[in-house]
């Protein structure tokens, strides 16, 4: 059955949206914390304009190359304006795990 | 945007009544191999209890638990998947999808507009591309979904193809891109747009919702209008949907050319570590069944028959069976199917297992209408797409 008999679809037709629709969108997620000694300090100045925290801390354990390639598709695709002279420290803190 | 409209929900009082009702600081374990705890929340728009994956854009997951109790997944639980910023106030009054490019007069309808269409409804899967990433080995990075980024609803609008219809698409038209209201932060980014060829395009199956279960769409799942492709990943269920071009030539844009690709095989499947070789678009969705009432590692009490329930979907095609094993596959137990509600839809179903006491490892194996099954052995892909395997549940009897 594709698609619902005329029967139930009348009973459960639903008219197009009229009513304007407004939200606010949560974000408690905050900054990254140290790790171990290691600053977030770059991570978070270059990190999180596009996405919270939880995107980064919700990862497995990568490689150094997967986290490098990682930061250069945000930089590449994404447009993301990392500082080049920020990505040593940038690494060094998500490989801090 | 306009402005000056409060959601009813954010009152001071449903709000304060919303965070009294919630458990404190709760956490879920997604069962990964590594970093698998995340916290729950109730405090998105809309939605009640979700796993939250990420806060900005908001990634929320569903729990398996609701799949254990609906064939239809509730709106306020259904998963939340966005790439980019998208509108938080939008009047639907003013909203307008344009239809343009290859096509005989350009549109630029209503939803007033779009009512006088005829109205079909389909009850149908909505899945990410991927669904379960974080249950792959090797790990792979990405949004790191269990099995939760999935949801059954009663889509109701129109066809895609009554609308294309009113524009005259013209020959040599080649591929559809849609895209909604979403736009990246930053500049340089690729704005979201899906292209579906125009020849399934032009299907009955693929439709323009304003609906999902009865309600309008939540803001979080696409309000005012969103695509539905049944039996295709959700990537192409394009949310907020705005605007429509039809194409005289393939779509090279970053999100059909360079991102969401698979290995050009059905399973997307290749050996961690091998060359990726060559790589198509994901499209239509795999036959999966999953264990709803028992989370892995879970300790039961020793029963002469162990309930197991769960849930299937058949991808493109219906669900035919439902088979569970205890042995590793050397033997299948049938079990029984719940109501069919379409052969896009979830399928629930129910068995039992004589599980003595001791370590079990259980099976559900999904078979298609077409006579697809799931392998035994888990598929795998550096992006953690098409997942498609058995999930394995392991068990201790006491």
């Amino acid at each position: 059955m594709r698609l619902a008999p005329l029967a139930l679809l009348l009973l459960i037709a639903a008219a197009p949206p009229s009513r304007p629709l407004a939200v606010d969108l949560p974000n408690d997620e905050g900054l990254l914390p140290e790790r171990y000694g290691v600053s977030a300090d770059a991570a978070n100045g270059n990190c999180l304009g596009c996405h919270s925290a939880a995107m980064i801390t919700a990862q497995p354990r990568l490689s150094r190359v997967q986290w490098a390639e990682t930061i250069a598709k945000m930089r590449t695709v994404y447009g993301a304006p990392i500082d080049p002279a920020d990505d040593a420290a940038i690494l060094a803190w998500l490989l801090a795990d | 945007m306009p402005r000056g409209y409060t959601f009813p929900m954010l009152t001071r009082r449903a709000l304060i009544a919303s965070l009294a009702a919630a458990p404190a600081a709760a956490q879920v374990d997604l069962g990964f191999s590594d970093n698998g705890l995340r916290p729950t929340t109730s405090a998105f728009p809309q939605k009640s209890e979700m796993i939250l994956q990420r806060s900005t854009p908001p990634l929320l997951e569903t729990p398996m638990s609701v799949f254990d109790a609906h064939d239809f997944t509730p709106n306020d639980r259904f998963f939340v998947r966005w790439h980019y910023p998208f509108p938080t106030r939008i009047n639907p009054a003013q909203h307008r999808l344009r239809v343009t490019g290859h096509v005989g007069r350009a549109l630029n309808l209503s939803l007033a507009d779009l009512a006088r269409l005829p109205r079909v409804a389909v009850a149908a899967v909505n899945q990410c591309a991927g669904n379960g990433r974080g249950l792959f080995s090797p790990r792979v990075p990405g949004a790191q979904w269990a099995n939760g980024a999935m949801g059954n609803a009663l889509w109701e609008g129109v066809r895609l193809k009554d609308v294309l219809a009113l524009a005259g698409v013209k020959a040599g038209a080649v591929a559809v891109r849609c895209s909604g209201l979403d736009a990246p932060a930053g500049e340089g980014a690729p704005d979201y747009a899906k292209s579906l060829p125009v020849d399934h395009a032009l299907t009955d199956d693929v439709m323009i919702a304003w609906a999902m279960n009865g309600e309008p769409l939540p803001m979080l799942n696409g309000f005012p209008l969103r695509l539905v492709v049944p039996g295709w990943y959700s990537t192409y269920w394009v949310k907020m949907l705005d605007q429509i071009e039809v194409l005289d030539r393939p779509d090279d844009g970053y999100w059909m050319a360079k991102a969401y690709l698979q290995p050009a095989n059905p399973l997307a499947d290749i050996a961690p570590g091998a060359p990726a070789g060559p790589r198509v678009p994901v499209t239509t969705m795999r036959p999966r069944a999953f264990v709803t009432n028992i989370a892995t590692g879970a300790r039961l009490p020793t029963r002469a028959f162990t309930p197991v329930q769960g849930v299937a979907l058949g991808g493109d095609h219906g669900v035919a069976r439902v088979e569970l094993s205890a042995d590793g596959g050397a033997s299948w137990l049938p079990v029984q199917l719940g109501p069919d509600h379409g052969r896009f839809a979830f399928r629930r179903f129910r068995g039992a297992l004589a599980l003595p006491p001791g370590r079990h490892t259980i099976w559900a194996r999904a078979t298609n209408a077409a006579g697809v099954a799931q392998p035994a052995a888990q598929n795998w892909n550096p992006s953690g797409y098409n997942r498609a395997g058995v999930d394995a549940v392991r068990v201790e009897i006491a």
